[in-house]
């Protein structure tokens, strides 16, 4: 064989490599490389923004990642208390969990050694045993990087123009396909139904809902909400405050999927088929109920389903309480309940329409004629503002208002109306007003920003043409010779500072008076109770204080077998909260009846 | 007097290729008589596990199925996806993962080159080709966080654009690599060692190679070309100006000649693609992944890896889940069919080097 010259002389050419400069790192002292700048090392997390969802561990594929409770962090509204621990021994760095944390509290650093013979330290809870990581991140998500849907799935609505001529239902609701989408936002951490007052098993519904399995929602739905489909359209939705996803986007629409699932089932009868549900043999208690509000059916529904003979004692004449005759039709159409109660009156709840406990019937009657009362009454009588000229003609309290409108009556109120307050009641009054083709305007003694309305409420009275005046603080109605309102003067204020570092309070300011025409005002500055109904014996045991009825976590009232619940004994005074009294009331009656049976 | 056969064992441990797998052989003399490919050292279920997981999570176990070269398997998983649902994916993407892939496939080169001639004896040529390849994992780490398991393209596109300065850094160390391959050359491709191993050693026939499905490099390395960049192109591979090397011979020399061409066509395309880049998205954001239900269906998406055609099959029920996945890998063929017909014949000195001149990657098998 020939001898390969060149073959044999051109590996040499390798020793020209002698003295290049090496690959690898020769400072000493030895310093580390710094990793790049997107690296996906150890973890941290920034334990004030994380609200221990769980997403995180939800996605880790290793199961690296558990949810442990840390000193000094408390749980709270949208906030689980708990952080994410992680097992860096399992962790493989996907960044999977940093990439699906919904307030972007995690992250990657660039430290990537540690070095330990205890195999039990590499278990550890970023943030807490790394403070000093927030130095190190480098590979974390943004807004844009997020693997959240952050954006929710518009609802269908009327055109804010289009609204205002008639009363038809503004919000058009979800269809099938727009909801299997919203739903597929959720990432069921679970927090909203700890904010929820029911507790509503939101998660699962979503999940069916997403899954395309509409009856299995309705079916979790009704596990402790049998007025859902009312929910589903005017909630507040404390739910959708403290979502997850709403830290960087948009919350997912809980209310709105509620409704859907709801929606799908077209009558009563259905209803009961879906639902199928066990109603117990009964067990010869027979419970009295004052108010066809939420919180009285919601006490029904569940009372008759675990075998007692309920009978609600209703003084108008259609179930719903301030939802029927409170809430516009325009949120909330008059036929939106006719399911929801045909279907608790076909489990074998009675209704007495029309009978007003105090005129109709006393009581005393009620109360010594059934095992155990519940008394779910509401807040109908409307604050009044104190000032001088609200008993002119044309000053109308925004409720009554509601009410009339809502019974088909007519109420003069001109083209010129102004409403005072900043609640829903007052927005309600208002987008009713301009539907009756007034002029509207809000006037408001905070800042926009701090009114208690829900704001997509806010919005959507924009939306109509109604105007807010913030900061105002009104002093006085004027009126013509014949008794009717024709100005509102109120002065300007300012917002001061609150020394105990409560909310800012309006000061009124001085000379700042100003005058506005008007047709009519319409006042919604809250409610009250009404007990007059409660004979002397009854009123004396009855604890009222600052006009609510006191009650335990059971609801039970300080009168021996009387519960109570929903806006006369709720400070929240709203329906799911009246729905969670209601609810709660069956585990204090059922206990109270069938102790020791 | 014909000699007694003794039994030998190549491996499991890291038989001078990447990942265990044994051969076991008969030998009589240095004559080897028998070879029998065993695995069954790193089976890790991907597929099954695939089936439990949502169709996001599963592109951590990806790139795990071969370690030298993972991006190929991420890619033609994330392709798959993309053809079941039909989702779009940004231009701007498509030429980020034609980049990832072709850096990939010089970073296996690099790290075969190294493979190929320590099984030789040429030790220097390893340390030098691991230290080139870490500037490749250099880049890799800049753009994706990561050196090795780069979990990077996604369904949808990729997980994150270019960092600042990225293209500048790439150019730097294509012009870097193209120089330093010419040294490559003078200390292995011109080695009279190395040619004398390889050439006429390990001759893969022609026929027997179209019939058994070998791939890649071996299959091109006997004058056959095909590589699925061109017969069937994908990402942006139509619109990129380079040639598939082919050697006529079969035998280890080849195969490394097709190489060593492959990696300068590499960085041709990684040049067009950085002159040629378009902006924009780089991202077609998926669905929550808890809730992502892909529609029903099924697709397969085949990929040119350094191996050779690999491709992911996946099969949707409309569910979160798929219903079921499947990887054609081509490492089987390699080191099974072909690798035990290949050494009978062959002397035991040249065993490794057989191994290693065909792409056999033992996780990438089992997977
Ligand atoms: C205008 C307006 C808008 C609102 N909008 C919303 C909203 O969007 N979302 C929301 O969650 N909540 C809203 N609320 C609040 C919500 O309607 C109440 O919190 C909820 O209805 C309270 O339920 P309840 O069970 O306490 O009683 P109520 O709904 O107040 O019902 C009490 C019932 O008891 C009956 N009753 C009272 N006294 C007697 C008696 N002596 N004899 C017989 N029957 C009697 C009443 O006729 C009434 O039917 C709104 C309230 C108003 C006024
Ligand atoms: S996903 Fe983020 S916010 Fe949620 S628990 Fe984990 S680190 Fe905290
Ligand atoms: S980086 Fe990946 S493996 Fe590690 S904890 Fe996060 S999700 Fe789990």
């Amino acid at each position: 064989m020939s001898f390969d010259l060149k073959g044999t002389l051109k590996p040499l050419t390798a020793l020209k490599q002698f003295g290049q400069k090496p690959h690898t790192l020769t400072n000493v002292p030895f310093i580390p490389r710094e990793a790049a700048d997107r690296y996906r090392g150890l973890h941290y997390n920034n334990l004030d923004e994380c609200i221990g969802c769980g997403n995180c561990s939800t996605i880790c594929q290793n199961q690296a990642i558990d949810m442990i409770p840390v000193d000094g962090i408390e749980g709270k509204n949208g906030d689980s208390g708990l952080r994410p621990r992680v097992d860096h021994g399992r962790c493989c760095w996907c960044g999977l969990c940093v990439d699906v944390c919904p307030t972007g509290s995690l992250s990657l650093t660039k430290d990537y050694v540690y070095v330990s013979e205890d195999a039990n330290s590499f278990l550890w809870t970023p943030g807490v045993d790394n403070p000093e990581g927030d130095e190190r991140v480098s590979f974390f998500s943004t807004k844009e990087t997020s693997l959240n849907d952050l954006g929710r799935i518009p609802m269908p609505e009327l055109e804010g123009m289009e609204r205002i001529k008639s009363f038809a239902e503004v919000v058009l609701g979800y269809n099938e396909e727009q909801a299997r989408a919203e739903a597929s936002r959720c990432i069921s951490c679970g927090l909203c139904t700890e904010a929820c007052p029911e507790h509503m098993h939101i998660p699962e519904y979503i999940n069916a809902i997403a899954g395309g399995n509409d009856e299995d929602a309705v079916r979790i739905i009704y596990d402790n909400n049998p007025l859902p489909e009312m929910c589903g359209k005017v909630c507040t939705r404390r739910c959708e405050d403290i979502c997850a996803i709403a830290h960087r986007g948009d919350p997912i629409a809980i209310r709105w999927l509620k409704r859907y699932a709801t929606e799908t089932v077209e009558n009563a009868d259905l209803l009961k088929e879906i639902i199928n549900p066990e109603i117990k043999e009964p067990n010869g208690f027979k419970v009295g109920i004052i108010g066809a509000g939420p919180s009285g059916l919601t006490a029904a529904y569940y009372l008759a389903l675990k075998g007692f003979d309920c009978t609600i004692y209703e003084a108008n004449s259609k179930a719903g309480g301030m939802t029927m005759y409170g809430i516009p039709r325009y949120r909330f159409p008059e036929d939106s309940l006719d399911k929801q109660i045909e279907y608790i009156q076909k489990i074998g709840v009675r209704i007495h329409f029309n009978t007003k406990v105090g005129k109709d019937i006393s009581f005393g009657e009620i109360y010594h004629n059934y095992d155990a009362v519940f008394m779910g009454v509401g807040f109908p009588k409307p604050w009044t503002l104190g000032i001088e000229g609200e008993e002119l003609h044309g000053s109308i309290q925004a409720v009554n208002f509601l009410y009339e409108i809502n019974n088909g009556k007519k109420v003069d109120i001109g083209n010129k109306v102004i409403v005072i307050g900043g609640g829903n009641v007052a927005i309600d009054a208002a987008r009713v007003s301009a539907r009756l083709g007034a002029d509207v305007t809000i006037l408001y003694r905070r800042r926009v920003q701090d009114m208690p309305a829900d704001w997509e409420e806010i919005e959507g009275a924009e939306a109509e043409g109604i105007h807010i005046i913030s900061q105002a603080i009104p002093i006085q109605f004027h009126g013509d010779e014949k008794g009717h309102i024709t100005t509102v003067e109120y002065l300007k204020a300012e917002m001061v500072p609150d020394e105990h570092g409560g909310r800012p309070k309006p000061i009124a300011i001085e000379g700042s008076n100003t005058v506005i025409e008007v047709t009519a005002v319409l006042g919604a500055i809250g409610q009250q109770g009404d007990y007059s109904f409660l004979e002397e014996e009854f009123d004396e045991k009855v604890k009222i204080e600052r006009g609510r009825i006191v009650v335990n976590e059971k609801q039970e009232t300080t009168l021996n077998k009387l519960f109570a619940g929903g806006d006369s004994a709720n400070r929240i005074a709203d329906a799911i909260s009246a729905i969670a009294d209601g609810y709660r009331a069956v585990k204090g009656i059922e206990e109270l009846l069938m102790k020791g049976k | 007097m014909r000699e007694k056969a003794t039994t030998l064992y190549i491996g499991p441990q890291h038989p001078g290729i990447t990942g265990n797998m044994m051969v076991r052989l008969k030998v009589e003399g240095d004559t080897i008589v028998k070879a029998a490919t065993e695995v069954g050292y790193l089976h890790r279920s991907f597929e099954k596990l695939i089936e439990k997981r949502n169709w996001l999570q599963s592109f951590t176990l990806l790139c795990r199925f071969c370690v030298p070269e993972p991006d190929p398997v991420e890619e033609s998983y994330a392709r798959a996806v993309e053809m079941i649902e039909g989702r779009e994916v940004p231009e701007r993407a498509k030429y980020i993962r034609v980049l990832v892939l072709e850096l990939a496939r010089i970073g296996s080169y690099l790290l075969w080159y190294g493979g190929q001639s320590g099984s030789l004896g040429l030790y220097t040529v390893g340390q030098w080709s691991v230290g080139d390849r870490n500037y490749i994992l250099d880049l890799f780490e800049a753009l994706t966080g990561a050196r090795v398991y780069h979990m990077y393209i996604w369904p949808g596109g990729v997980r994150r654009d270019f960092p600042k300065g990225f293209e500048k850094k790439v150019i730097d160390t294509m012009d870097y690599l193209e120089k330093r391959l010419d040294d490559y050359d003078d200390l292995m491709f011109d080695n009279a060692i190395f040619k004398k191993r390889t050439k006429g050693v390990g001759i893969i026939d022609k026929e027997k190679a179209v019939e058994w499905g070998v791939v890649g490099p071996p299959l091109r390395g006997c004058g056959i070309r095909s590589d699925i960049r061109i017969d069937d192109p994908y990402e942006i591979y139509d619109k990129l100006d380079f040639i598939v090397p082919v050697e006529e011979g079969g035998d280890i020399w080849t195969r490394a000649l097709v190489r060593r061409q492959e990696i300068r066509q590499s960085i041709r395309i990684i040049r067009q693609v950085i002159d040629n880049i378009p902006g924009g998205e780089y991202y077609n954001k998926v669905p929550n992944p808890q809730k992502w239900a892909l529609p029903k269906g099924d697709a397969y998406a085949r990929t040119e890896a350094v191996r050779g055609e690999v491709g992911m099959y996946l099969s949707s029920d409309g569910s979160i889940n798929p219903r079921r996945a499947h990887f054609k890998g081509a490492a089987y063929v390699h080191a099974i069919t072909l690798l035990e017909h290949l050494l009978v014949g062959e002397n035991l000195a040249d065993v490794a080097a057989i191994m290693n001149s065909l792409g056999t990657c033992p996780p990438e098998i089992e997977r």
